[in-house]
């Protein structure tokens, strides 16, 4: 631990006020209050003790209080880690109804607009269809961006809930391209697996280590070109994505690599850090929440594994993972 | 012509999505909360019941519990169709008896209607 955590975490004051409590309702520093206050007792007791040694009732009454005093202390901190405790779960509480609330209205929207564009209540003019995909695609993105902040939200509060299966990695990979597919023609990215032979498989959380993937093809796919250099008709040409999967020591290696846009050297130090977004993939895309790469990383933290990357702009990217074999 | 009973608080949910699942060909049963959601289920015994966790007067969690300790109503399919995605809630609602559960932003129209043919199949 760097000497700047251990002075934080020895720092009462900072660590109360990060729960927002008040000093007499932090436990912290009534644990603080309550060694200093048995230590004094100890010399006191020892010292009146010696003193009235010949009278026993007072020594008696001395030692009385103390304890009342000391129980009175306890009950004070347990009912702050009760408020604690409180606050937590208001706050898993308040992010549940919320998701609900905010995402019922958008589904309302999506589903609305897919009825329209679908023309069974009536013919669309091309014009007309236009403006509803525009719709309809910021709909999408409000529920993505909803979706990724739950998702970083339960990380922090929920750091043990994960659900662990034994999978094969390969296979998740392989279902997740074939989806894909389709959005990554959009972008006239080619797409290539390698994987070696009989590969072991994992133990971890099968839906988290999706979710991993998915946001790093999806990143290979979105910022290969800069903005309106999308083309469909193969004019751009040998933007290529190449996946790995290895075996290294007792670890499963997984790369993905693109030859797209590249991260300036400069901001690569905050490419994992939430919000951040870099000023090529504001360039290329407008849209994304920068959440995106910070899921990846405490995911693959949470389930064991390490996560990095180089890149050089306007070369490519090459992000990997390992995860362990079970 | 199957019929569903759609328990939805949403009424612009009601209209686009019953909109959508009458032109799939169903008998739409409309209600607005959970108290007249289990009402209509006993009085019209549907063929099955799409339903929202959170409702009006009775929550979806104790119209389900209500629905499958009755006799009358304990075999209708329920798919619950709701925007709540934690895991203690998808686990919740499948321990009281909720035959699929689906979270409604991860779905198009399309693929909640091919659940409920599944679902009526089976």
């Amino acid at each position: 631990m760097k000497f700047k955590e251990v002075y934080q975490q020895l720092n009462i004051f900072s660590q109360c006020k990060r729960y927002g409590l008040p000093l007499w309702q932090c436990p912290q520093f009534l644990f603080v209050v309550m060694g200093i206050f048995t230590i004094a007792t100890i010399f006191t007791s020892y010292a009146l003790g010696a003193k009235y040694v010949s009278d026993p009732q007072i020594v008696i009454l001395i030692v009385f209080l103390i304890t009342a005093i000391l129980f009175i202390i306890s009950f004070i901190i347990t009912q702050s880690f009760e408020r604690l405790a409180e606050a937590s779960r208001m706050k898993s509480e308040f992010i549940r109804i919320i998701s609900h609330q905010l995402r019922s209205p958008l589904t309302n929207l999506r589903w609305a607009v897919d009825l329209l564009v679908s023309g069974d209540l009536g013919k669309i003019e091309e014009k007309q269809l236009e403006f509803f995909k525009i719709l309809k695609e910021n709909g999408s993105r409000m529920e993505e961006l909803i979706s990724n902040l739950l998702i970083v939200s339960r990380m922090e509060t929920e750091k043990t809930t994960s659900k662990k299966t034994e999978f094969s990695l390969e296979n998740l990979v392989r279902e997740l391209i074939s989806k894909a597919r389709a959005f990554a023609m959009s972008y006239n990215v080619e797409i290539k697996v390698e994987t070696a032979r009989n590969l072991p498989t994992l133990f971890g959380d099968l839906s988290q280590i999706e979710l991993v993937v998915e946001n790093l093809l999806d990143n290979a796919i979105k910022y290969i070109h800069p903005v309106g250099d999308i083309v469909s008709n193969g004019a751009k040409g040998n933007s290529e994505i190449k996946i790995s999967i290895l075996k290294k020591d007792k670890n499963i290696y997984f790369e993905i690599k693109d030859n797209g846009l590249g991260i300036p050297k400069e901001e690569q130090k905050y490419i994992f850090q939430k919000f951040f977004r870099s000023e090529n993939a504001r360039r290329a895309q407008t849209q994304g929440s920068g959440l995106g790469l910070f899921i990846c990383k405490s995911t693959i933290e949470n389930n064991g594994g390490k996560i990095g990357f180089k890149s050089e702009e306007n070369k490519g990217s090459t992000f990997w993972f390992t995860l362990p074999i079970k | 012509m199957k019929t569903i009973l759609f328990i939805e608080d949403e009424s612009s949910l009601q209209r686009t999505f019953g909109e959508f699942l009458r032109k799939a060909n169903y008998d739409i049963i409309s209600a607005l909360d959970g108290e007249v959601g289990l009402k209509l289920a006993k009085e019209k015994k549907p063929d099955l019941i799409l339903l929202d966790l959170v409702l009006p007067k009775i929550n979806g969690f104790d119209v389900l519990k209500n629905l499958k300790e009755d006799g009358e109503t304990k075999n209708i399919p329920v798919i619950v169709l709701t925007n709540l995605e934690g895991i203690e809630d998808v686990n919740k609602a499948i321990e009281l008896g909720a035959t699929t559960y689906l979270v409604k932003v991860k779905y198009s129209q399309e693929e909640v209607v091919k659940k409920i043919e599944k679902v009526l199949r089976e």
